[in-house]
């Protein structure tokens, strides 16, 4: 039931604000409605922990082999976790903003989380790609309507480029669904073919799905609408875009790709890689490089993405796990940077790293969630962002499906210097050193952020301290996914 | 012994919790209770490390597990901690000068507001958590945490006076540095991993003998790359000079007496890997020995009193690494001690001059403070005597079992040890000599203020005056009494002590006469050069010392600029025009194709027609030829 | 008689239909071959349903009928076209002045 609930509570509440004409009265009901999904999304961790909750299934389409199958496992409570969290965190940290035509902007966050929690449990091919296009919709027109000067340029290129991705990913779809053998769209149906179809066949099958989840990650070189549209649209879309939306592409390699096309996943697994290691070594340059502070946080997403997706494709159960629980970390962590972000852009009115200067006497506080938050982006020990890290980095230099594990564990571990440089640059820059006229005026932040800062602090380090209270969760599913997936041994037999 | 796995993560817990009270009430509280929570959580863990220490002293050792740390497939780290001889010791040396250290900045910073008061002294203790983490874990991996704390901790405190760009620069530079380094340790435990299975101590070291001697090489020079950016050895010791930019008891904490030592703990942690790796202990040795005379002689030629003293700190830490490089453990730890002593007081001397001056820093502008800094000036003297090695003070017998070893492995080595420990005590005693005799060169003002700092300052000095002159006899060589190496002996269950070639007793005590003497020659010369301050514009051999090598610059040059430059490269124009003009370009190409084919719609039927004839045919043919 | 001389024949006419349309703009020429062509097809189908007829077992009564019942249809709509089209044609005659189809590309703009 709680799957449904995921879906429907957002749903339901997202089609009933547009009609608030009220803003206050949508603020208070879209953060109402947001703090039930969290309360069923912990229910279904805790005491609710149960297959018969957790899972359930309906007719729908079924001439088309297609059924309403959702179920949240492992990997879909992590993320159901973190796009439950995420979106009161939003609502309370962005309480001050307002919007035009709120009820519309709030309507349509809430469509978004129903998209993507759709997606997250959806256990049906068809049912995925519905979700996954569900979660775009929303969000074209959250950006292209609420945001900075160049937002519709930057919102249609995003919206060009992932629908191009989508579509390729549909055609890969119904081609799988011709080939199972009882013509249906079921998981278990898609999952039996992995080993199935010739090597050839599913190399393409392969790109037209990848190039969806690398576009939606994003993987170098897909990454360019990235930057452009974190500057132009709105914060909280923002927020919910590189917290939750990226993490799709992440989830889908899991759920739809490596079990789904598992002998291309293992002959490309090289080359992407390779992209993911070149992506990571080269938006960490460019983060060092960048001025503005939302491209400076987009390209540092594209840099740790980047290292989730090398993971992947090393097939190894300490990656996989790795990668599952920094989907969370990463989602929290840039969350915390958004709202820093946010903050220093609201108090100051530019985003100008080199502009800034002094901001920790000024504001204290926000100084010292900003470097708690940074350090847990750099991935320091006793931070949630360390021990994804180590899994990942461990897991890509323990991998059997390449013979160049080395050279990537050694190439990807170089952005651990990368990033401290960018990471305390960008901090010494904005809160360090004497003020000046435009930092001056700034105050410190506001309780709401404040409130929602020290949720995630203490996210940030319970995590870093006891990691295996998320580890349990995704355990048994990466097995899984590991098994259904390795074909070292089909090819080596043959 | 089983009580002292109940309560033995007391240790590293009691200063987290000081560093929690003091971090989340540092505006309620007020600066002496502040000041008493953070003394009063190291004392206690302090007097439980005395009391593991007495536990261990028969050889035992204990790992205790609390919970799974991580547990993924093959990869099991459970939280765990170590407790054996070498563990104690250096439980010992971090809490109990961290507790001399955390009583002389209760009134070293006393000018501090108490908002920063408190900040400063939860960093202190979260650093002594880390640096308990790092010598406790069980495995490589809690010892990876403690690792990076300490380096966090390291960052915040050069950090500590944020509102001046180049010390939050130096706190950058200490923490990318430190990165460095990380990345190659990381590298090691992934290594190990991959072929051991395990990252706990017991299990690699044990398995360590079966590895490839290839892959043993391997990890333990990334686990040395690690080391050398902990303890400022070459290439990667530029952030430690800088890292003066702290408060000095935090110079003495961190940079001198502890943090440094991490690697140097780390090696010997994994002598079980490194005695398997000689291709890696003749690299640790030649590094170490390189270090130690490449800080020395830009020690000569610097004039800020803090400056002399990290050099200082990174030719010392070079001899260890020698030790260590030699096999010679004991020796090793014997100088991590005794610099522990004497580096700590040094430091806080240096600490109480710059606190009587207001805080000038520039040894050419003090002299003759000996007149109104009588304790501090005894202390110091006591200091420099005990890095220079003058029998009987603690560096003579730590830094002659270093010699000694050396001496035994390879004459070149030795000369050129001895040819760095002259170094020492010349700039030691430079320093000495330019502070505290001649005449006084500052202001009137600063004449007017100096002054010795108050009781807790003072005595600080003086306890850690008694264990640099007494620290040694723990480990007096076989030549002068029978059993009197105490320490070789309590480590010995830990660290197996190898003697190879080991040279007479007449020889031994030649030795030791002969350091000795061209040691008190060499302070002569210094005595005779800097008795009176001369001011002399450097030239030629010495500029270039002053400018410490030019180092810093060659790294800009040759890294940091370059990056930076391909950074920005790969900003302005390869993202936006190669990237996001192959996207946009693709783009275009659609948009320029549809514009074209939008001409074939020219509006002429007779042109549809013929179209659709000629496709017709078209499609007649193909057929036609396919049927073939 | 071989079926091959009606698909000459029909052959032969739709070609002429085709180049007529081709080459001529006049509109009123343009119809005429349509209609052309459209005969063409009718001779062929006709042409085809009766060898057919012809060779199939007299089993059933409609079977080849559909051919020629086809032809008949084709008749009517081409009526139908033409009786519609000629009124466009007059209609164009009495706004331009022209029935050649080259002016009649107005739609474009």
């Amino acid at each position: 039931m709680i799957p449904v609930l995921f879906i429907l509570i957002p749903l339901i509440s997202g089609l009933a604000l547009f009609f608030f004409k009220n803003e206050k009265t949508a603020k208070s009901f879209a953060l109402f409605s947001s703090l039930i999904t969290l309360a069923v999304a912990v229910s279904g961790l805790t005491f609710l922990n149960d297959n018969k909750f957790l899972q359930y299934s309906h007719g729908w389409l079924s001439f088309l082999g297609s059924s309403f199958a959702v179920k949240v496992d492992g990997m879909g409570q992590i993320l159901c976790l973190l796009t439950a969290i995420s979106y009161p965190a939003i609502f309370i940290s962005t309480w001050k903003n307002e919007y035009h035509k709120a009820g519309n902007f709030f309507g349509l966050m809430m469509l978004e989380q129903a998209g993507l929690m759709g997606v997250f449990v959806a256990m049906d091919a068809l049912l995925f790609y519905f979700f996954w296009e569900l979660a775009l919709v929303p969000i074209y027109f959250l950006s292209s309507m609420w945001g900075g000067e160049k937002r519709v340029r930057a919102t249609f290129r995003f919206f060009i480029y992932t629908f191009l991705g989508s579509v390729l990913m549909l055609v890969a779809i119904i081609y799988l669904f011709s080939q199972t053998k009882d013509h249906s769209f079921s998981i278990e149906s898609f999952y039996s073919l992995g080993k199935v179809i010739p090597g050839k066949t599913q190399s393409w099958l392969f790109w037209m799905m990848f190039l969806a989840f690398a576009i939606k990650m994003p993987v170098f070189p897909f990454h360019t609408w990235q930057p452009d549209l974190y500057e132009q649209s709105n914060t909280p879309t923002t927020m919910v875009l590189s917290a939750v939306i990226v993490k799709m592409g992440v989830f889908a390699c899991f759920r739809w790709l490596l079990p789904v096309v598992s002998i291309a996943s293992f002959q490309w697994g090289d080359v992407v890689t390779s992209l993911a290691v070149i992506g990571i070594l080269y938006a960490s340059l460019i983060a060092i490089r960048q001025d503005d502070l939302k491209r400076f946080v987009a390209y540092s997403s594209i840099a740790h993405i980047g290292l989730m997706c090398a993971t992947i494709f090393s097939e190894t159960e300490i990656g996989f796990q790795g990668v599952m629980i920094q989907m969370f970390n990463h989602g929290i962590n840039i969350l915390g940077l958004w709202i820093v972000v946010e903050m220093i852009e609201g108090q100051t009115g530019t985003r100008k790293i080199s502009e800034l200067g002094g901001l920790a006497q000024k504001a204290p506080s926000l100084a010292l969630f900003a470097v708690i938050v940074g350090l847990a982006n750099l991935a320091l020990p006793l931070t949630n962002a360390f021990i994804g890290e180590f899994m990942m980095f461990n897991g890509i230099f323990s991998s059997d499906s390449t013979r160049y594990h080395i050279v990537f564990t050694a190439l990807a571990a170089i952005s651990i210097i990368l990033v401290s440089v960018y990471i305390l640059n960008m901090i010494r820059k904005v809160f360090y050193g004497d003020d000046n006229q435009i930092t001056r005026e700034a105050k410190d932040i506001k309780w709401n952020s404040k409130l929602v800062l020290s949720v995630i602090v203490i996210i940030i380090i319970w995590l870093g301290i006891y990691p295996d209270s998320m580890l349990n969760l995704t355990r048994s599913l990466s097995e899984s996914i590991l098994k259904s997936s390795d074909v070292i041994h089909l090819l080596s037999g043959k | 012994m089983q009580n002292v796995l109940q309560i033995v993560w007391l240790i590293p817990f009691l200063p987290l919790i000081g560093f929690l009270i003091n971090g989340l009430f540092r505006k309620q509280l007020s600066k002496s209770l502040i000041a008493i929570i953070a003394c009063t959580t190291v004392l206690a863990s302090f007097v439980l490390s005395i009391w593991v220490f007495l536990q261990v002293k028969g050889g035992n050792s204990h790992v205790a597990e609390y919970f799974n740390l991580i547990s993924a497939g093959s990869l099991k780290v459970p939280f765990a901690f170590q407790i054996d001889a070498l563990s104690s010791l250096f439980l010992l040396i971090i809490t109990g000068i961290g507790f001399i250290i955390h009583v002389y900045s209760t009134s070293y910073m006393k000018e501090e507001t108490r908002e920063h008061y408190g900040r400063y002294f939860s960093y202190l203790n979260l650093f002594v958590f880390s640096m308990l983490l790092l010598v406790m874990g069980a495995n490589y991996v809690i010892m990876y945490l403690g690792w990076e704390g300490v380096a966090l901790c390291s960052y915040l405190l050069i950090g500590y006076w944020f509102k001046n760009t180049e010390f939050s620069k130096a706190a950058n530079k200490a923490f990318i540095m430190n990165r460095i380094g990380d990345l190659a340790f990381l590298l090691a435990l992934f290594w190990i991993f991959s072929k051991t299975g395990s990252l706990n101590f017991d299990v690699v070291f044990s398995k360590g003998p079966l590895l490839d001697s290839s892959d043993i090489t391997i990890i333990t020079l990334l686990l040395f790359f690690g080391a050398t950016a902990k303890s400022a050895q070459i290439p990667l010791y530029t952030w430690l000079p800088d890292a003066m930019a702290g408060p000095t008891p935090v110079s003495a904490l961190i940079h001198a007496a502890t943090m440094v030592n991490a690697g140097i703990y780390m090696i010997t942690r994994s002598e079980a890997l490194y005695s398997l790796a000689p291709v890696t202990q003749n690299v640790v040795a030649i590094t170490g020995l390189a270090t130690a005379i490449l800080a020395a002689t830009i020690a000569l030629k610097q004039n800020d009193i803090k400056k002399v003293l990290a050099y200082s700190t990174v030719s010392q830490l070079g001899y260890i690494f020698l030790a260590l490089g030699l096999g010679a453990y004991t020796a090793g730890i014997f100088h991590v001690m005794t610099h522990a002593f004497f580096k700590a007081l040094l430091f806080l001397a240096a600490g109480s001059v710059i606190h009587a001056m207001g805080g000038e820093q520039d040894i050419r502008k003090m002299g003759g403070l000996k007149g109104k800094l009588k304790i501090t000036y005894i202390t110091f003297v006591v200091g420099c005597l005990a890095i220079s090695g003058i029998p009987p003070f603690s560096g003579f017998f730590s830094k002659d079992a270093i010699l000694l070893s050396a001496f035994e492995h390879n004459k070149v080595l030795y000369v050129l040890a001895l040819f760095g420990a002259l170094l020492t005590a010349y700039y030691m005693f430079r320093l000495l000599f330019l502070t505290f005799n001649g005449s006084f060169r500052g202001t009137q003002e600063q004449k007017d203020h100096l002054h010795e700092g108050p009781a807790t300052m003072t005595l600080s000095l003086i306890v850690l005056a008694i264990l640099s002159f007494a620290g040694g006899f723990i480990g007096i060589p076989e030549v002068f009494a029978t059993g009197g190496d105490k320490l070789s002996e309590f480590l010995s269950p830990v660290v197996p002590v190898f003697r190879e070639g080991a040279v007479s007793h007449s020889t031994e005590i030649i030795l030791m006469v002969l350091t000795a003497v061209l040691v008190i020659v060499v302070i002569v010369m210094a005595w005779l050069r800097f008795r009176k301050y001369q001011q002399v514009e450097e030239k030629g051999i010495g500029k270039f010392l002053e400018n410490k090598w030019y180092v810093d610059e060659l790294y800009d040059n040759v890294i940091v600029n370059p990056l930076s430059r391909f950074g920005d490269f790969l900003k302005n124009v390869f993202d936006r025009s190669v990237v996001d003009g192959l996207v946009n370009g693709v783009g275009r190409l659609v948009n320029y194709g549809s514009r074209q084919i939008r001409l074939l719609q020219s509006g002429q039927v007779t042109g549809y027609v013929l179209l659709m004839v000629l496709s017709m045919l078209l499609i007649f043919v193909v057929q036609f030829f396919l049927r073939k | 008689m071989p079926v091959n001389y009606y698909i000459f024949l029909s052959l032969a006419l739709f070609a002429i239909g085709i180049v007529g349309v081709l080459v001529r703009r006049n509109a009123i020429v343009f119809f005429m071959c349509i209609e052309i062509m459209l005969n063409a097809v009718n001779l062929l189908l006709v042409a085809f349903s009766k060898m057919h007829h012809a060779n199939q077992a007299a089993g059933l009564a409609n079977v080849g009928i559909d051919g020629q019942l086809f032809v008949f249809f084709i008749m009517v709509v081409a009526a139908a076209e033409v009786s519609v089209g000629l009124a466009i044609i007059v209609m164009l005659f009495r706004n331009v002045h022209s029935v050649n189809v080259n002016f009649l590309n107005r739609l474009k703009h």
